[in-house]
């Protein structure tokens, strides 16, 4: 893949007058952003006809740095707002930066209940097992045993696995990466953009801040590191037992199909519609 | 462009009902909401029509989620709409403060039901008028009507639209089960006799950068549609006038929501609305609104009947509040009552608007069923005697 410089990719698309950003040095948001804006870029898309949708929380604050039009919402509820924006004028491509807490705790019914209705969107998913903008509280994705400020001995519950989550609920495209993946995180947004129906794009994002000090894990790139060794690829998983699978985060694309999107079920709903009650044929 | 149901024509139908086809008539073309009665034949009468007309109606999965959706289709240039009752209502309170932060032209319905909680759900109460006026937190203004017929109900979700297009700002309307569950006649006038207004769009785009600045010096930003290369950035956060997220300066969070809250309270006499029935020489003025307004005015004419000078304002206008209307009023009468199905909300601001210069009392009633006409007489003749 040929790779324009980062200088290029900003100075195409960032809001200059809202630089610098809130992220922390060695936070991961920012590199997932690039990464999204790189595949836009590749793909050529239009930067009027993309609008970009957020909740509340760190990787919320993405829609403010970019030259598009954004709506930053309130918390958790970036995909309700995303069906109103979608379904009022499908001709928009939707984007959500959303955080894991923002989308899975808070969110969490909105986020299943897009997904049920494969709301034509595309999810870019920033997990870093935290709550970081709150200052480091557990997350429904914080593995169990590791520390937030809400469960200072180490969380005791059962953590979500998002990228699970959305194939059973129905989305056409699914895929994990941790940061470290930036070729495959890139490729898999391309994907996620070029499709209809619900489409999300999970990353392992480093929050050295909020997650690792309470953890062990200092810096960012102590993060990074752990992050490659609890990620295992699915096709390297598909052969392994639950117990070596334990700890582990599956990463890789999970699933890829394409099942009629809302936007296309709503128009057929309307023509039937006009149909049962005689306006057209 | 065809209808679903007879325009330039009367028709015997519920105040949802009313509310649905008038809300078409206005031009909405998004409708989201959760199902709740007394509000749901609202809801039902959209699912009916949108698709009809080409516009959109969707179940969402709650109430926090379907005003989430009303405010993103705003933004996305289409007149918008949701409809709920006292449970939906109070989950709704979070996005009303973004969409009034946010200045989203919106329409929300508040079919009144009797609570706290679920309460009562198939009778009418007025207890949510706190809650309309002030239910999200943080400083802000918004409108709130409120019909007592079901033609009013029609007309006054055809002015809501018209002030939040106008205004850039959420109007409630706040009507009750009894209005919404009734039926009566009402014309429904042709597309052509109506006046639409639309939101002030950027004229140029030296104006689009400034979708929350005060262009035009009337307080109220043209507002960009996304989509069209504007790149607006939209955030509930203290915001600047171009919309960059500005929240630990004091004067531009005290500029932000003056202005808000001022281009509803300078704008006072072009959205209040009443009527008066016989104060010019009135003795005791009754203070009513929607259902109870009804009983209130059959209670005035009955007084008048038995020698007593009564007279109705009847508020058509929930807010913005006409404090020096009802000082004016009370400068004249020796009395005001104010009766409500409540126990007693209006009746805090009509004591603040008479600001001494007339005694204030309350008849308040609960329960689920609005004030008869005698019940209203013979509290008055009570007092008298
Ligand atoms: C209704 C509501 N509850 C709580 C908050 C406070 N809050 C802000 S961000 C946040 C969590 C953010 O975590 P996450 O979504 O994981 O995003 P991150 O900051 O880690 O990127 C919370 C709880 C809020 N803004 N609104
Ligand atoms: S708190 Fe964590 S997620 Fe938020 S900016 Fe800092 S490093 Fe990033």
């Amino acid at each position: 893949m040929y790779l324009k410089s980062s200088y290029e990719i900003r100075d195409k698309y960032l809001r200059k007058d809202m630089l610098p950003t809130i992220f922390c040095p060695g936070c991961g948001i920012g590199a997932v952003l690039q990464y999204t804006l790189r595949a836009i870029d590749d793909l050529g898309l239009n930067q009027d006809e993309i609008v970009w949708v957020s909740g509340i929380g760190c990787s919320s604050r993405v829609p403010g740095y970019v030259n598009f039009d954004g709506l930053h919402t309130t918390h958790g509820r970036a995909l309700a707002f995303a069906t109103g924006i979608k379904m009022a004028n499908p001709n928009l491509k939707v984007i959500a930066f959303m955080g894991d807490g923002d989308a899975a705790a808070i969110g969490g019914n909105h986020l299943i209940h897009a997904i049920r209705r494969n709301l034509d969107i595309t999810v870019i998913l920033i997990n870093n097992f935290t709550y970081g903008m709150t200052g480091g509280q557990v997350a429904p994705t914080t593995p169990k045993g590791l520390r937030g400020t809400t469960a200072p001995y180490g969380s005791f519950e059962n953590p979500f696995d998002i990228a699970e989550l959305a194939v059973a609920a129905g989305a056409n495209y699914v895929a994990r990466w941790s940061v470290f993946n930036y070729i495959q995180g890139i490729n898999s947004i391309k994907k996620a953009l070029q499709k209809k129906g619900f489409t999300l794009v999970e990353f392992l994002s480093q929050c050295p801040i909020s997650f690792g000090r309470r953890n062990r894990l200092k810096t960012g790139t102590e993060l990074i590191k752990w992050y490659q060794q609890i990620t295992v690829p699915i096709s390297k998983a598909k052969n392994m037992t639950p117990e070596e699978l334990e700890g582990k985060v599956v990463i890789g694309e999970f699933v890829d199909r394409d099942r009629p999107s809302l936007v296309e079920e709503y128009e057929a709903y309307k023509k039937r519609a006009k149909k049962m009650m005689g306006w057209e044929e | 462009m065809r209808y679903p149901f007879p325009v330039g024509a009367a028709d015997f139908i519920q105040g949802d009902e009313a509310i649905s086809r008038a809300a078409i008539l206005a031009g909405c073309r998004f409708f989201a909401g959760y199902p709740i009665t007394p509000a749901s034949e609202i809801f039902e009468a959209m699912s009916l029509y949108m698709p009809l007309v080409d516009g959109v109606s969707i179940q969402m999965e709650d109430e926090i989620a379907s005003l989430a959706a009303v405010i993103g289709a705003s933004w996305a240039g289409a007149k918008s709409m949701t409809a709920t009752s006292g449970p939906g209502f109070s989950l709704m309170m979070e996005n009303l403060g973004y969409a009034i932060m946010t200045e989203t032209p919106l329409v929300l319905v508040n079919v009144q039901r009797s609570g706290p909680s679920t309460g009562q759900p198939t009778l009418a109460a007025q207890g949510d008028i706190m809650q309309a006026i002030w239910g999200t937190h943080g400083d802000h203004s918004v409108i709130v009507l409120t019909p007592a017929t079901v033609q009013e109900a029609f007309d006054m979700t055809i002015k809501a639209f018209n002030l939040a297009e106008k205004y850039r700002t959420p109007v409630i309307l706040l009507t009750d089960a009894e209005v919404g569950h009734m039926r009566e006649r009402v014309y429904a006038p042709n597309p052509d006799e109506l006046e639409l207004v639309y939101r002030k769009l950027p004229a140029n785009e030296e104006e689009s950068k400034y979708p929350f600045g005060d262009v035009h010096g009337d307080l109220v930003p043209p507002m960009p549609i996304f989509g069209k290369g504007h790149r607006t950035y939209v955030t509930g956060l203290t915001h600047d006038e171009r919309g960059r997220p500005k929240t630990v300066e004091s004067e531009i969070h005290e500029k932000l929501i003056k202005r808000i809250v001022e281009k509803i309270e300078k704008n006072k006499k072009d959205i209040i609305d009443y009527n008066v029935y016989e104060l010019e020489d009135a003795e005791i003025a009754i203070v009513s609104f929607g259902i109870v307004a009804r009983s209130a005015m059959r209670a005035v004419k009955e007084l008048r009947k038995r020698g007593i000078k009564a007279g109705l304002l009847k508020l058509n206008v929930l807010w913005p509040f006409d404090f020096d209307l009802i000082e004016s009023i009370a400068k004249k009468v020796e009395k005001i009552y104010v009766a409500e199905m409540n126990l007693g909300q209006l009746y805090h601001m009509v004591k603040e608007g008479s600001n001494g210069k007339a005694p204030v009392e309350l008849i308040s009633k609960i329960g689920g069923e609005i004030h008869t006409p005698q019940e209203i007489i013979e509290r008055i003749e009570d007092d008298l005697r």
